[in-house]
């Protein structure tokens, strides 16, 4: 059932993804159709997730790969906050892509089925890998604000005619949308994280890269946070959210085999 | 019942003469009442009469000859082709500039101003619901049609609602006061508007705290130069609007980080763009207003047989009640129940019977044919005396 829940969803991404791409080239019918997309697509994933949650006596998100499966519901749900409205629909063109390649690596790593029970408590899991997942989809949507704020900044810069014919946010809106989203996400990190240390500690266990990586992560952003505060703004700022973003890929993506098993 | 339009526009005539027949408020209140049941628009591009008459011919003379000045430049059209061409109005469709809101409010008023009746009340109303319904389904209104209105968008682009803006005006050239007065309507405020008495010191420190710089000076030297802004501007986001030609900002603002600047080619090149957009939201538009003007067709057309159709039916009522109070003696007998029943019955005959006929008179006052088959059902039935 659960395996069969996974094809709606990313078949409504794929449809999502290719709506958007319609829509960057002439603005309306495809991206309405995206956005439909988006939403049905998560309805799927959402009853994707209710099934293993039924079937699995306990949370069922403890492997990297379940885990991965359940940050891509969080990014396009944080996503459908904004993606509704018209100006934020392009958007959608830098977050649908991942999440829908996503879905596929969380398949494709056994996340999308019906797993074996963690070894740690659920309340443990709950907080750490949740906090952790909460914060990290808040990143990747402040990440992909960033890119549509250097992708509309460019446009502005190379004077393009067609500048009023596409609705984006404005610049400064969308700089202050992805301070506000870090100024949320990286408190969440930090208590995620912390519950993670501290039973990593309790228990005598080793820092692996996984760990050292988070905390390189949560460095990252935390100076996003100390340069916005000193004044640094615009593409500079982007730049640097861009940046913790590539850590949170290879946090998602690169290490976790290790730290999970 | 028809409807007659005459009315000149700046499609048939030039100002010098349309100015000849532009109304105010009370001059187009008398001119209805003149006319009867009518409705006067009168705005800078086009003075319209819509007259609602039994005798088209005498009506369309009377407006003729309300606006007989511009006679030579006056169009006639009548029914369909009258609503038509409201619902296009309306939408913005028959604008100098395609899709232009303000017509729409000057719609509303006119009616409100006006004598309408039943058919100019309806045809009105069906206008304004057709010109919203445009708005509501296509960006046709959304771009902007002008150099300055283009300045105000683009600085939405950059700053979003821009409430609380500042704005520096450099320069009184006509073409900047528009810009910058587009900007006022949206929320920003003007913190200085600079001529060449202006300090320099001043205008520096004004610079600081300005967020869009609008400058339309006739000074043959750059005004503002790149090191001036980037001093002055301290990592902020400005955008430059230059209106001036000569120009009036040093090109090079616009490599500075966070610096947009915009010349009067760059914005002429914006405008181009989106009015060749509203041109492609018109074809859209055009489907739209062509499916409600149709709507107005089928009920105006509706309006010759419905007379027929209520006599026809309130006949045929009064004999299967005649009917009934004949049976009275043998219906006696029958208990509640089914004597509801034989109501019913016989209610639904007549039903099923009228059904094909009502559909079928209207669907010939559709297609023009209506007061035949009204007369003749008049005749058939015997109803002319109910006419």
């Amino acid at each position: 059932m659960a395996e069969l829940l996974f094809w709606p969803a990313l078949l409504f991404y794929g449809e999502a993804v290719l709506g958007y791409v319609g829509e960057a080239r002439q603005p309306g019918a495809a991206g309405r159709a995206a956005i439909w997309g988006v939403r049905l697509g998560w309805l799927a994933q959402t009853a994707l997730l209710a099934v293993q949650a039924a079937r699995e006596d306990g949370f069922p998100w403890g492997t990297w790969a379940g885990s991965l499966n359940l940050f891509v519901w969080l990014v396009v749900a944080t996503y459908l906050f904004w993606g509704s409205r018209r100006a934020y629909r392009l958007l959608g063109l830098t977050v649908m892509p991942l999440a829908a390649a996503l879905l596929v690596v969380a398949r494709a790593g056994g996340g999308t089925g019906i797993g074996e029970q963690s070894r740690y408590s659920n309340l443990f899991l709950v907080v750490h890998v949740g906090l952790v997942l909460l914060a990290f989809a808040g990143l990747t949507l402040a990440a992909c604000l960033s890119a549509l704020y250097l992708w509309q900044e460019r446009r502005l810069k190379r004077r393009a005619a067609t500048i009023l014919c596409r609705p984006v946010p404005a610049l400064v809106t969308l700089d202050r949308l992805v301070l506000r989203i870090v100024s949320v996400s990286l408190p969440l990190l930090t208590v995620g994280i912390g519950v993670g240390l501290g039973r990593l500690l309790a228990r005598g266990d080793a820092v692996d890269a996984l760990v050292v990586a988070t905390l390189v992560t949560w460095v990252a952003w935390a100076a996003y946070l100390v340069l916005r505060l000193r004044g640094v703004a615009g593409r500079r700022a982007a730049y640097v959210a861009l940046a913790g973003f590539l850590l949170v890929i290879v946090v998602r993506l690169a290490l976790p085999a290790a730290h999970f098993a | 019942m028809h409807l007659v339009l005459v009315g000149t526009s700046h499609h048939h005539a030039p100002v010098e003469l349309r100015e000849r027949v532009a109304l105010g408020k009370e001059d187009a209140h008398a001119v209805a009442l003149k006319l009867g049941e009518a409705v006067v628009l009168s705005t800078c591009n086009r003075t319209e009469v819509y007259v609602a008459s039994t005798d088209a011919d005498e009506a369309e003379a009377l407006a003729v000859a309300a606006l007989a000045d511009v006679e030579p430049a006056l169009y006639r059209l009548r029914d369909r082709a009258a609503a038509l061409h409201l619902f296009r109005v309306a939408a913005g469709l028959d604008s100098l500039v395609p899709g232009e809101g303000e017509i729409l409010g000057q719609v509303r008023l006119a009616h409100e101003n006006g004598t309408p009746g039943q058919l100019l009340d309806r045809v009105f109303r069906q206008a304004l619901h057709a010109g919203r319904k445009v708005r509501a389904q296509t960006a046709i209104g959304e771009s902007p049609a002008s150099v300055s209105s283009a300045a105000a968008a683009l600085a939405e682009q950059v700053f979003g609602d821009l409430a609380g803006s500042r704005i520096l005006l450099v320069g009184t050239g006509k073409v900047g006061e528009q810009a910058a007065r587009n900007l006022r309507t949206r929320g920003a405020e003007i913190v200085l508007a600079a001529n060449s008495r202006t300090d320099r010191e001043e205008l520096q420190a004004e610079l600081a705290r300005a967020d869009v710089v609008v400058s339309s000076t006739s000074s043959p030297d750059y005004v503002l130069d790149a090191q001036t802004v980037e001093r002055a501007r301290r990592g902020r986001q400005l955008l430059l609007i230059d209106l001036a030609v000569p120009r009036d900002l040093d090109p090079a603002i616009h490599e500075l980080d966070g610096c947009f600047l915009y010349d009067i080619d760059d914005l002429q090149a914006i405008v181009a763009e989106t009015l060749a957009g509203r041109r492609g939201e018109a074809e859209r538009a055009e489907t739209i207003v062509a499916a409600e003007a149709e709507k107005f067709h089928e009920w105006h057309a509706a309006l010759d047989v419905v007379p027929a159709i209520t006599s026809l039916r309130a006949l045929a009522e009064e004999i299967r009640e005649a009917e009934l109070r004949k049976a009275e003696s043998l219906l006696g007998r029958l208990d509640e129940g089914q004597r509801n029943a034989v109501e019913s019955l016989t209610a639904q005959i007549l039903n099923k019977l009228l059904h094909l006929p009502t559909v079928r008179m209207k669907q010939a006052a559709a297609g023009a044919d209506g007061v035949i088959y009204a007369d003749a059902v008049r005749h058939l039935f015997g109803l002319e005396d109910e006419r």
